[in-house]
C-alpha cells in the first residue's frame, strides 16, 4: 500500500538561451522562493530536500555543492542530491516520503547550458571506449532516429513539422517558454534540413533555467495546496545506451514504466511529454498510448524551452499546475535522460476525486 | 506505508589497485555486480532495480557513466538511479537503495558504487579554479590540514596519534585480499619519515588514489529469511541516516560537525543504541586521513570531545580492541572515492555476516557503517546487526 504524496507548489524561472549575469544559485534562489512563498513554508518546514544537476553543465566538480549552500542547510538537514533530471530527484523524495516518517519534500534543480557547447557536451555521455571519441553530437543522433522512424513508415516529415507548429504556438500561452512563435507547417517544411531530415524546428533550444517542486504526504498536502495533484503512479526504466542494440523507433522504457504508473488506469485530459525533438514527440505518444481526447503538451514542452537536468521536473509541474488550478483532473508527466530517449520516467497525477487517491 | 525490513544478502568487491588496466568502466563495476550475485547466489534476472554512485564525473571524463554503464549493470528494461552526495556517495546510495525495499518498492535491489582514478588525476578535479574557489589548497588535503591541525590544538593530542592511525590501519590491510595497498615493510618510524604533504600530514598517513568497485543486494525481509535458512547469513539493517550542511557558514564546526553528530545520534536512534561505545562491536568509518579517526571517534559519539585520540593511543580502535575501527584497512588502504563510502557500509555488513575472513571481529553482532564528503558536511551512516531489528 502506497502512501499518498502530491505535488503542492511549482516553480520555474523563465527559461533563456542564455543567463550571463547569474550564477546557479542566483538563478535558483527565487524559484525557491517561490515554490515554498506559495504555499506559505520555509526552509524550517521541509523534511527532505533532493535536487538533481550534473558537473558537467557547469564544468565544475561538486557543482551541486554550492548551490545547496544557498538554500541554506543549517541547521543541517536530510538531503540527498542525483546527477539526473530532477524529475529523477523527485522520485527519490517520493520513495522518501513513502517511509512515514517525513511529511514534506523539495525538489529543485538547475540548469545552465550556455556555459558551454550543448551538442559536444553531451557527447560526454555516449560509451567513453567506443561511441565517445566520435564526438557525436546530440542533434545526429536523434537525426539518425528521425530517420529510422521515417523508415520505417511511422511518421513523415510533415508530421514532425505539426508537432513543431503546434507546440510553438502553444508556447505563446507560457510566459516562461523560451521559443514560441505561430507558423503554418507547410510554410516550416520549405526551410532546409539541419541535419536531415531534422529541421531547425524539429530541434529544441538550448536552454537556461531552474525549477522546484514541493511535495507532501496525506493530510499534510492538503493543509497547504486547496486542490493537490497526487501522485497516483511513478515508475522510471532504462535502455542500453547502445542505438544498435535498440529499435529507435519506439520506446519500450515509457511503455514499461506506464504500465508500472497505471497510466491507463483512467482517462488523461493533459500530457507533458519531454520530447526535446518533434520525432519523439510521435515516439512517446505510441508509448504512451495517448489518442486526441489528451490535450499533449500545452506549455509547449520541450520545444518551447529545453533546460537540461530540469525539463522533466518542469513536465511534472506543468501537469501538477493543470490540477492544482482544476483545467486537469489526471495527467501523465514524462521525463527522458541519454541519448534518444534512452532512459524514461512517466508519473501519473491526479486531482481529488479522480479515483487515485487511495483512502 | 512505514519501512519494511531490510538485509544485506550479497556483497562483492573489487581487486582495488591504482591502475585497474585490464578492465574497462564497465568491467570494473561487473566484477564487484558479479561477486554480489553470487555472494546472494541470485542472477542478473532476479534484480529488480540498480542503485548507482560515484564522485564527480570528471574523475573519469564521463558525464552520468551511468546511462553508458546501464547494460552492463544489468538494468535493460529495470529503473537505474545515479546518487552523487560527494565522498558520503557510496553510503548514500547503499541508503537510497535500502529504502527501495522499506518502501515496499522493489524485492531485490543491486547498489553498486566506483571509481576509476586512473582515468584522470582527482586531485586536480578536487583543485577548483578560479573563478570558483581562490586557489588557497591543492587537492583533499589541503582542504583537511587545517580541520586536523584545529583538532590537535584543540584536544591536545600528542603528534604521533596520526601516525598510531596509518600503522593500524595499513596493518590491518595486510589480512584484506581486496585491499589496495598492502605494505609489509611498514613501520612507526617509515610513516613518520614519509614525505610531509600538508602538514600535519604526511604522505603514508593520506589514502591511495585507486580503482574499484563495491556492489550489494539488499532485499525484503522475506529473502533475508531464505538466505538465512539456506546458511547464508544476511546482515539485518537497523538504521540509517544522512545529514548534510552547509560549506561555507559561521555556525560550522568543521573539527566536530553538527550534521555529523545529528546523524549519528539519528542512526543510533532507530537502531536503538544508547551508549555506541560498550553496543557497538566494530565500526568502519571514512578516515582518508590518519587524523580523521579520533575527530570522528567523537563525532560519532564513540568518545567525549577531546578523547578520541586516547583511544587511539591506548589500543582500543586496533583489531583485537574493545571497538576494532577500520578493519578492512578503511579509506587509507583503498580509496576508489565514490565506491570508499560503500565499502565502510559493506565491511560493517561483512563483519555482522561473519564473512570477514582474516579481517573478522570475533563475535561482531552489530556495526556501524560511516561516510562523509564534501568540506566534512555530507554526512551517510547505517547500523547493521546480525540479529533482526
Amino acid at each position: 500500500m502506497k502512501r499518498d504524496v502530491a505535488v503542492i507548489s511549482f516553480a520555474q524561472s523563465a527559461h533563456v538561451r542564455a543567463v550571463d549575469s547569474e550564477n546557479e544559485v542566483e538563478m535558483l534562489m527565487p524559484v525557491v522562493g517561490d515554490v515554498l512563498g506559495a504555499i506559505d513554508m520555509t526552509m524550517d518546514d521541509i523534511g527532505f530536500t533532493c535536487s538533481g544537476s550534473t558537473d558537467y553543465l557547469a564544468g565544475q566538480a561538486f557543482s551541486f555543492v554550492m548551490i545547496l549552500d544557498g538554500v541554506g542547510p543549517w541547521p543541517p538537514i536530510q538531503e540527498s542530491h542525483v546527477e539526473m533530471d530532477g524529475a529523477w530527484a523527485l522520485y527519490e523524495a517520493w520513495v522518501k516520503l513513502q517511509l512515514g516518517e517525513i511529511d514534506t519534500a523539495l525538489v529543485y534543480c538547475c540548469a545552465r547550458a550556455s556555459a558551454g557547447d550543448l551538442p559536444m557536451v553531451l557527447t560526454r555521455q555516449l560509451d567513453p571506449y567506443t561511441a565517445g571519441p566520435l564526438w557525436p553530437d546530440s542533434i545526429s543522433l536523434a537525426a539518425l532516429q528521425a530517420r529510422a522512424l521515417i523508415d520505417a513508415g511511422k511518421a513523415t516529415e510533415a508530421d514532425m513539422a505539426e508537432v513543431a507548429a503546434r507546440s510553438r504556438r502553444a508556447a505563446l500561452d507560457n510566459p516562461v517558454a523560451q521559443l514560441a512563435w505561430d507558423r503554418p507547417a507547410g510554410e516550416l517544411l520549405t526551410e532546409d534540413h539541419l541535419v536531415a531530415p531534422l529541421r531547425r524546428h524539429d530541434c529544441p533550444p538550448i536552454s537556461d533555467g531552474v525549477a522546484a517542486v514541493a511535495l507532501a504526504a496525506g493530510d499534510a498536502a492538503g493543509d497547504r495546496c486547496r486542490r493537490p495533484a497526487w501522485i497516483s503512479g511513478i515508475d522510471h526504466r532504462v535502455e542500453p545506451i547502445h542505438l544498435g542494440l535498440r529499435d529507435l523507433t519506439e520506446s519500450r522504457s515509457t511503455r514499461l514504466a506506464a504500465e508500472r504508473a497505471g497510466v491507463h488506469d483512467g482517462p488523461l485530459d493533459v500530457a507533458e511529454l519531454h520530447a526535446p525533438f518533434t520525432h519523439q514527440e510521435l515516439i512517446l505518444r505510441d508509448a504512451l498510448g495517448l489518442d486526441a481526447t489528451t490535450a499533449v503538451n500545452p506549455s509547449g514542452g520541450a520545444l518551447a524551452a529545453n533546460p537540461m537536468m530540469t525539463a522533466g521536473l518542469v513536465r511534472i509541474g506543468e501537469v501538477a499546475s493543470h490540477i492544482h488550478d482544476g483545467t486537469a483532473n489526471r495527467g501523465v508527466a514524462h521525463a527522458t535522460s541519454g541519448p534518444c530517449l534512452q532512459q524514461n520516467l512517466v508519473c501519473v497525477l491526479e486531482g481529488d476525486g479522480a479515483g487515485g487517491r487511495r483512502r | 506505508m512505514g519501512k519494511d525490513r531490510v538485509a544485506v544478502v550479497g556483497i562483492g568487491q573489487t581487486e582495488h589497485q591504482a591502475t585497474r588496466g585490464d578492465v574497462s568502466m564497465a568491467g570494473l563495476v561487473r566484477e564487484a555486480a558479479a561477486r554480489a550475485l553470487a555472494d546472494a547466489e541470485v542472477s542478473w534476472a532476479d534484480i529488480d532495480a540498480v542503485v548507482i554512485g560515484k564522485a564527480p564525473d570528471f574523475f573519469e571524463g564521463v558525464m552520468m557513466p551511468e546511462l553508458y554503464l546501464a547494460d552492463a549493470l544489468g538494468a535493460s528494461g529495470k529503473p537505474l538511479f545515479r546518487v552523487h552526495t560527494a565522498g558520503s556517495v557510496g553510503g548514500s546510495t547503499s541508503i537510497v537503495a535500502a529504502q527501495l525495499v522499506q518502501a515496499g518498492i522493489h524485492e531485490r535491489v543491486l547498489t553498486v558504487a566506483f571509481e576509476k582514478q586512473s582515468e584522470s588525476e582527482a586531485m586536480w578535479a578536487l583543485s577548483m579554479p578560479i573563478p570558483f574557489q581562490p586557489p588557497l589548497h591543492a587537492g583533499a588535503g589541503g582542504y583537511f590540514a587545517p580541520h586536523i591541525r584545529s583538532y590537535i590544538r584543540r584536544a591536545q593530542a600528542p603528534d604521533h596519534i596520526g601516525i598510531l592511525v596509518a600503522l593500524k590501519d595499513r596493518t590491518n590491510a595486510l589480512r584484506n585480499p581486496h585491499a589496495h595497498l598492502h605494505e609489509h615493510d611498514i613501520t612507526f618510524h617509515s610513516i613518520k619519515d614519509s614525505l610531509m604533504l600538508w602538514d600535519p600530514i604526511r604522505y603514508a598517513e593520506t589514502c591511495p588514489s585507486s580503482d574499484g568497485a563495491c556492489a550489494m543486494v539488499l532485499a525484503s525481509e522475506a529473502v533475508g529469511d531464505e538466505a538465512a535458512a539456506a546458511g547464508r547469513t544476511p546482515a539485518w539493517v537497523h538504521g540509517t541516516a544522512m545529514r548534510s550542511e552547509p560549506t561555507m557558514s559561521a555556525d560550522r564546526d568543521t573539527v566536530l560537525p553538527l550534521g555529523g553528530a545529528q546523524c549519528a545520534a539519528e542512526v543510533y536512534r532507530q537502531a536503538g543504541i544508547t551508549d555506541p561505545r560498550r553496543q557497538v562491536d566494530c565500526a568502519e568509518i571514512y578516515v582518508p586521513f590518519s587524523w580523521f579517526e579520533p575527530m570522528w571517534l567523537e563525532n560519532l559519539g564513540f568518545a567525549e570531545p577531546g578523547q578520541g585520540w586516547r583511544l587511539v593511543e591506548d589500543g582500543a580502535t586496533a583489531l583485537d580492541g574493545d571497538l576494532p575501527v577500520n578493519m578492512s584497512g578503511g579509506v587509507l588502504s583503498s580509496n576508489p572515492i565514490g565506491a570508499s563510502g560503500m565499502l565502510r557500509f559493506a565491511e560493517a555488513a561483512m563483519q555482522v555476516r561473519g564473512a570477514a575472513g582474516e579481517h573478522q571481529v570475533d563475535g561482531a553482532r552489530l556495526a556501524v557503517g560511516h561516510a562523509y564528503g564534501g568540506g566534512s558536511q555530507f554526512f551517510a551512516m547505517w547500523v547493521v546487526g546480525a540479529d533482526k531489528p
